[in-house]
């Protein structure tokens, strides 16, 4: 089994969009890598050289044990021991969501990687926007898989919200790629994607291109 | 991804062990610009050297250690080496997969040449007339010994405290004899409070009436009071408050206070303890020397205090573990080392352990930290296969 099978085993099709936007020997800093899984998969796939950041003390082991390389920090604390543009791309996977520190963490990131990806499920989905409506509880489905009391997630935001966000901040979305089962979604992404692929720019550096 | 491999067989110690020494002819110069004519290194190994001899792994002491690493000694079965919960068969160290070598460093006092021996021009201790010695210059002794050994490239060289500085000086030493470095509970040069502390125990030595300027040898007695101190003071610093407070608390000896100065409070009474201890087996001179060696440890000095550019020749992969409570050298001090080597695009990981001990947590049982090794070891292993 490739790791590319491994990745859609576990269920990462971000994963992929991910990979195709970073360019040959790129260098990498993932924040939150858990495993170490995508690292790999780009250091494999993309000759990336990547870094992964991480606080649980399981997953730093386990990015040691797959020999990926990771630094652990806790993400709410900052990236204040990176330098600016010191990194290629700095990637938050499906994590957005889960941070207290929002705002802090993105323009953090944008300041440290020449190009930030996020990934990030949509609340605005169909399936979530029906369930809240007729069935009158929180959503619960593909990429939003848990019930109120035990998600790790504290922000919830729609593809439209953060279009709006990074309108607000001056942050230049320079890719997007909006999926739904692992398939690219074109038509009305923010009702029928459940899952968004961001690259992003401070706007300041999009004048140039 | 990888697994983790198969249970190993339940962690076992090395058994008994037996120390060896090399000597060593050529003369070995030292930074300060002296060099010592001939010397000889007490060392220890465990498990075998394959036969493309690239399993070898360096473990360098740190202040109060020695070449006795892991195992016993048939003859002294309590005398248990100061790593041996790291270092065996089925340890996070596998001596089974690993051929580990422990060595006593220049300016040592379990064997290998230090102040406490015989200078062959005099017939004498060498005392007051040893060469102040540098962690580079045990290092450069250590490579000799590797080569007498046959070993040209370490798979790792692992240190805590003062050996993790060895390990980091390896790798900018020796680049090509390194393939791993594991950097624990480590800084990249001494704070001021940190060399303070180091300045108070040598003046305990050097002001303990039986000093003698160093050549106390020569009078039949040895500088006890100071080595006390020194090695007081020393442990304070190893534990961190928590610790002490949890071991210790404001237990006293007795029912009540004494209202004296002789001891009240069990903390004295294990410092004390400690010190006698420490001042039965250790030279006062090597505690100068190891405590000097660590103040001037810098290697970002001859960098202009570019840290990133003392460590840019470095090709090892990296592990840099910190302890949450070590105050001697915080995780700040660690996370140093891995902005200079995150500057250089070299290959690191840094763990932050949180654990209660102090410094002392390095050579502490941990669950989570011993894993850890465990498994940058197993990546060790893959490198070296």
């Amino acid at each position: 089994m490739t790791d590319a099978d491994r990745i859609r085993l576990a269920g990462r099709a971000d994963f992929e969009a991910i990979a195709a936007w970073v360019r040959e020997d790129a260098t990498v800093l993932d924040l939150g890598c858990g495993d170490g899984l995508l690292l790999r998969y780009l250091t494999q796939a993309r000759r990336a050289r990547g870094y992964g950041v991480e606080i649980v003390d399981e997953r730093v082991i386990a990015c040691v044990r797959n020999g990926v390389n990771v630094i652990q920090t806790d993400l709410e604390r900052g990236l204040s021991d990176f330098d600016a543009a010191s990194f290629d791309y700095v990637i938050l996977s499906q994590t957005l969501q889960a941070v207290r520190h929002t705002e802090q963490i993105l323009m953090d990131m944008l300041r440290v990687g020449r190009e930030v990806i996020v990934t990030f499920p949509n609340f605005g989905h169909w399936r979530g926007r029906l369930q809240i409506a007729f069935g009158g509880h929180m959503p619960v489905f593909g990429s939003l898989p848990y019930q109120w009391y035990d998600t790790p997630n504290v922000h919830l935001f729609t593809i439209r919200d953060f279009d709006r966000f990074c309108a607000d901040r001056g942050i230049g979305v320079l890719e997007r790629v909006v999926l739904s089962d692992g398939e690219p979604v074109r038509f009305m992404p923010n009702l029928f994607g459940s899952l968004a692929v961001y690259r992003l720019q401070k706007r300041r550096l999009l004048g140039k291109l | 991804l990888n697994a983790p491999v198969d249970t190993p067989a339940a962690p076992r110690s090395v058994g008994a062990v037996t120390p060896s020494r090399m000597s060593f002819d050529a003369p070995l110069k030292l930074k300060s610009g002296a060099s010592v004519a001939r010397y000889e290194l007490m060392y220890e190994t465990y498990g075998t050297l394959n036969a493309a001899k690239s399993n070898a792994v360096l473990v360098p002491h740190a202040l109060n250690a020695s070449h006795h690493v892991a195992g016993y000694y048939a003859d002294d079965p309590r005398n248990v080496g100061w790593w041996d919960n790291m270092i065996g068969p089925g340890k996070p160290l596998d001596t089974e997969r690993f051929f580990v070598v422990g060595v006593n460093n220049l300016g040592g006092c379990f064997g290998s040449t230090g102040p406490s021996s015989t200078d062959p021009e005099t017939g004498r201790p060498y005392g007051s007339r040893f060469p102040v010695v540098t962690v580079e210059d045990w290092v450069n002794a250590q490579a000799r010994l590797a080569d007498r050994l046959g070993i040209q490239r370490f798979a790792a060289v692992m240190g805590g405290s003062l050996g993790a500085m060895q390990a980091l000086q390896w790798a900018i030493s020796y680049p090509d004899r390194v393939g791993h470095a594991l950097v624990i509970a480590a800084a990249p040069k001494l704070s001021a409070q940190n060399i303070a502390f180091n300045e108070v125990a040598r003046q305990a030595i050097t002001t303990d009436p039986d000093f003698h300027g160093g050549d106390y040898y020569a009078h039949g007695v040895v500088p006890r009071r100071g080595l006390r101190l020194a090695r007081m003071i020393g442990h304070i610093t190893y534990l961190s408050d928590d610790a002490m407070m949890e071991k210790f608390g404001r237990s006293l000896r007795a029912a009540d206070i004494g209202y004296h100065f002789d001891i009240d409070f069990e903390v004295e009474s294990y410092l004390r303890y400690q010190g006698d201890k420490f001042s039965t087996y250790f030279d006062a001179n090597t505690y100068l020397l190891i405590t000097r060696a660590l103040d001037y440890f810098d290697p970002a000095r001859d960098y202009g205090d570019d840290l990133a550019a003392a460590l840019s020749r470095a090709l090892a992969k990296f592990l840099v573990v910190s302890f949450t409570s070590d105050w001697r050298f915080s995780p700040a001090r660690s996370r140093e080392i891995v902005k200079a080597l995150l500057d250089n695009r070299l290959d690191v990981s840094y763990a932050e352990i949180d654990a209660p001990h102090g410094h002392d947590a390095f050579l502490m049982d941990d669950p989570r930290y011993f894993e850890l090794v465990r498994a940058c070891f197993e990546n060790v292993a893959r490198a070296m296969a």
